[in-house]
């Protein structure tokens, strides 16, 4: 253990990362054990097309690639890329190019939805409390992570995370967290991993489930699904306390 | 051969006067929930007219439904699943509220808590969506009885190629309703779009059904469904469709629709089907060949091969009874008259209907000639082209020789009923060019015209039951899990709107004095025949007026549904009886 490990800073790195994976893990378990029938995208497309058409798959593609990004980012290792020929340079270059373009599409995108939810009257009336907490943190991981990212390559000192927050994250995923690690990232990256823990322990709370229900078993099944009316076949989940059929 | 059954209707479109009894019973069992405002499982149609939602048939803009590629192969006119997946996040071909159609409510508060003024004071209409103050231009049956077709009638999608043939003046018009439900195809495209898999086709008596817990609320089925019918719930997220009433029809009820239908236009009964030759028969490159491809798909429950089939293949023996009574297979199959709406889809659906004769009926008697005459309404099916061509584009991808012959033998039922009506000797004649012998002509005209309530919905019910029964022979109830139907024993009692169901059929069935005594009051079965069954003590001495109408109260309460309403529905002892 590295001498950074004051209170503060155990609190920051250790806790609460683990704190938001926990609430995430136990949090989805509890939410499709007991509540499937509210485990949905909650499209509001019937009420607006002509917005969403551009603002939900801009988001939606644009988060995908951060989110790709990211895993190759945090997960992978700076020695192992180096040991593959690329270079640290060539490594920014590509990441920032395709990343910045990935996040600018994803932050394009929300900001459509943003507006559409605002203006759009009936779309804004669909909009819960729940939904402009969720907006909020996503918009401000978003920005954060984002903003920093511009702000140092415009700069002339891009910060090479992979020295810092990958190693962190990487201490933290395998159980031997390392608070230190972090410290000697900027404050806008350690802002924007503190949001995103905020953003994991909201998750499956709110309509973010959805992420977990993309339909790529549709892929591989048959067109049409047959089921018996066995109610052990046909209900796929028992009744709830206190609504269990009378009989 | 794989035999399986499914619950089917038929709709006669001459007897339906276009009330919406159907839609609103429905609305009121089903939708009237915030999130469906905007949604009826069942709705009327005015044709010619738009429909619900508006111009819903036009498959070039909303793509629903099947097609054939280019190697003549069976594929969703929406695209397949890669093309799906990647249109996930912005549906490209989802309707939208407005054209469906804005639901609205209105602000009665104001009629009783408005100051005292001048004028009346009024109740607004306030969006259901927005809650403010709306304009209502639209609705689920706007162009109801043609209402504005002089406006926009020909945006009427089957009017094309018929378009300068049809005239929206007032004198030249004709029109029919169309009452519309989920047609539970035997090849659903709503469930073959369903990213999730949420939609399924239930194996034994194939009701489509969507899993509320397993929709994630993607919306290719709402794209996916040609008729539209299945509908986005707004407020839940979810898919919701026309549940052919399932938990009625599993007792034995008809749906809601059927039950409350005025016209009693609607039949009910099972259809065996061969479910290896549907693609098959989906994937018939001649459109105008569907209709005879989908009939060549059920089969005859009179065969014993096919009864012994259905047999192997787990269809309980009163099931195939049940199919053999059928109205709906006698109507597709023996007397040819009912056609599939809108076979051109490609999805096999299993809501068929009796194309209306009356147009025809009421032009001939309209210009003086004897509508009952079947030279004169064959005359005029064949002049009036109109209402052939229109009706064909409905019913027969198109080609009018199918709702011809079908015309023809309903005017034939008319002229020959006409006969016996008249007291006069049956004409065979006209029977035999209906290709018909006159019995099946006159048991065709009883199921179209009076056909009691039983003849009609011919509903095995009790799958479960049975399943239960015979588990419950071999194993002593191996059901007998947490939730299951075997928890608790076999005498649970069936659930109360079934109970008052029987006890009302008994009644109905019963002359007032062998009535059973039910175990207890119900006055929601009772007819206000006598007195409501153990309302009141009974009386030693019953007087000489009532006699032995309540002698029977007498008797000891028997056991709750003890009584099997003999009516020819099957399975009443049901979940509940006493075994």
């Amino acid at each position: 253990m590295s001498g950074n490990d004051s209170a503060v800073n155990v609190l920051l790195w250790v806790a609460v990362p683990y704190a938001a994976i926990a609430v995430f893990v136990v949090g989805h378990y509890w939410r499709y054990r007991f509540d499937k029938f509210g485990w949905t995208t909650r499209s509001s497309q019937v009420y607006e097309r002509r917005l969403l058409r551009w603002g939900s798959p801009l988001f939606h593609f644009g988060i995908l690639a951060v989110f790709f990004g990211h895993v190759v980012g945090l997960l992978v290792p700076e020695s192992w890329t180096a040991a593959l020929g690329v270079s640290e340079g060539m490594y920014h270059a590509v990441a920032f190019s395709v990343g910045t373009l990935a996040g600018l599409a994803a932050v394009a995108g929300v900001a459509i939805l943003v507006y559409r939810r605002r203006t759009v009257g009936s779309v804004f009336s669909a909009t819960t409390r729940n939904d402009k907490a969720m907006y909020v943190l996503l918009a401000v991981t978003l920005l954060l992570g984002l903003g920093t990212t511009l702000y140092g390559t415009l700069s002339g000192h891009p910060h090479d995370y992979r020295q810092t927050v990958s190693p962190w994250l990487r201490s933290v995923l395998l159980l031997r967290p390392h608070a230190g690690l972090i410290l000697g990232a900027p404050l806008g990256f350690r802002l924007h991993v503190l949001a995103a823990c905020a953003l994991f322990a909201y998750w499956p709370f709110s309509r973010l489930v959805h992420v977990f229900s993309a339909p790529v078993g549709y892929l591989t099944r048959p067109y049409i699904v047959y089921r018996s009316r066995d109610p052990r076949l046909s209900s796929s989940r028992a009744a709830r306390r206190g609504w269990e059929k009378a009989s | 051969m794989r035999v399986m059954a499914q619950m089917a209707m038929v709709m006669n479109l001459d007897k339906c006067i276009g009330c919406h009894t159907c839609s609103v019973t429905c609305k009121q069992a089903w939708t009237n929930r915030t999130g469906v405002e905007y949604a009826w499982f069942n709705n009327v149609e005015t044709r010619p007219g738009q429909g619900y939602p508006r111009r819903y048939e036009d498959q070039e803009a909303w793509r629903g439904g099947w097609t054939l590629n280019k190697r003549g192969r069976l594929a969703l006119k929406g695209g397949g699943r890669v093309r799906k997946l990647l249109s996930i996040f912005s549906n490209p071909k989802l309707p939208l509220l407005e054209d469906y159609y804005e639901p609205w409510t209105y602000d009665y508060e104001t009629l009783t808590s408005a100051p005292a003024q001048e004028h009346t004071p009024v109740a607004r209409p306030k969006s259901a969506i927005t809650g403010r103050d709306m304009k209502i231009t639209w609705s689920a049956n706007w162009d109801d009885n043609l209402g504005g077709s002089a406006d926009h009638g020909e945006r009427d999608v089957m009017l094309k190629g018929v378009e300068e043939k049809v005239k929206f003046e007032f004198e030249q018009t004709f029109m029919f309703y169309l009452p519309r439900i989920c047609e539970h195809c035997l090849n659903p495209s709503c469930a073959a779009s369903c990213p999730s898999g949420a939609i399924y086709k239930r194996s034994e008596d194939g009701i489509v059904l969507v899993d509320q817990d397993r929709c994630r609320g993607w919306r290719m089925c709402v794209s996916g469904c040609p008729y539209k019918k299945v509908y986005f719930n707004h407020r839940t997220g979810k898919a919701e469709k026309c549940t052919f009433c399932f938990p009625r029809i599993e007792v034995g009820m008809p749906t809601v629709c059927a039950e409350t239908c005025v016209g009693r236009l609607r039949y009910i009964g099972l259809v065996l089907y061969d479910a290896d030759r549907v693609l098959e028969a989906a994937a018939t490159a001649d459109e105008k060949d569907l209709y005879e491809a989908q009939r060549s798909v059920f089969l005859d429950p009179h065969d014993p091969a096919v009864a012994e089939a259905a047999q192997a293949a787990g269809i309980p023996r009163d099931w195939v009874l049940a199919a053999q009574r059928s109205p709906v297979y006698a109507l597709i199959n023996k007397y040819k008259v009912a056609l599939p709406l809108h076979p051109e889809y490609r999805t096999m659906p299993m809501v068929w209907y009796i194309p209306p004769l009356s147009p025809v009926v009421d032009v001939v008697r309209e210009s003086g000639f004897d509508a009952e005459d079947r030279g004169n309404l064959f005359a005029a099916i064949d002049a009036l082209r109109i209402p052939v061509e229109y009706l064909a584009g409905f019913f027969s991808a198109g080609d009018p020789e199918p709702v011809r012959r079908v015309l023809q033998t309903l005017a034939s039922m008319r002229s020959y009923m006409r006969e016996i009506n008249l007291g006069r000797e049956a004409d065979e004649s006209i029977a035999a060019a209906a290709g018909m012998s006159g019995e099946q002509m006159y048991d065709m005209y009883r199921l179209l015209a009076l056909a009691k309530y039983n003849e009609r919905y011919v509903i095995p019910s009790a799958h479960a039951e049975q399943a239960h029964s015979l588990e419950e022979l071999a194993t002593q109830c191996s059901l007998e899990y947490e939730g299951g139907p075997g928890m608790g024993g076999s005498g649970a009692q069936a659930p109360p709107a079934v109970r008052d169901q029987r006890a009302l059929r008994e009644r109905q069935g019963a002359s007032a004095d062998s009535d059973a005594a039910p175990a207890r009051v119900n006055l929601f079965a009772w007819d206000g025949r006598g007195r409501p069954q153990g309302m009141f003590p009974h009386r030693r001495e019953p007087s000489a007026q009532e006699g032995s109408a309540h002698e029977s109260s007498a008797h000891p309460g028997s056991a709750q549904g003890a009584g099997v309403g003999g009516a020819g529905v099957e399975g009443d002892g049901g979940a509940g009886g006493a075994r």
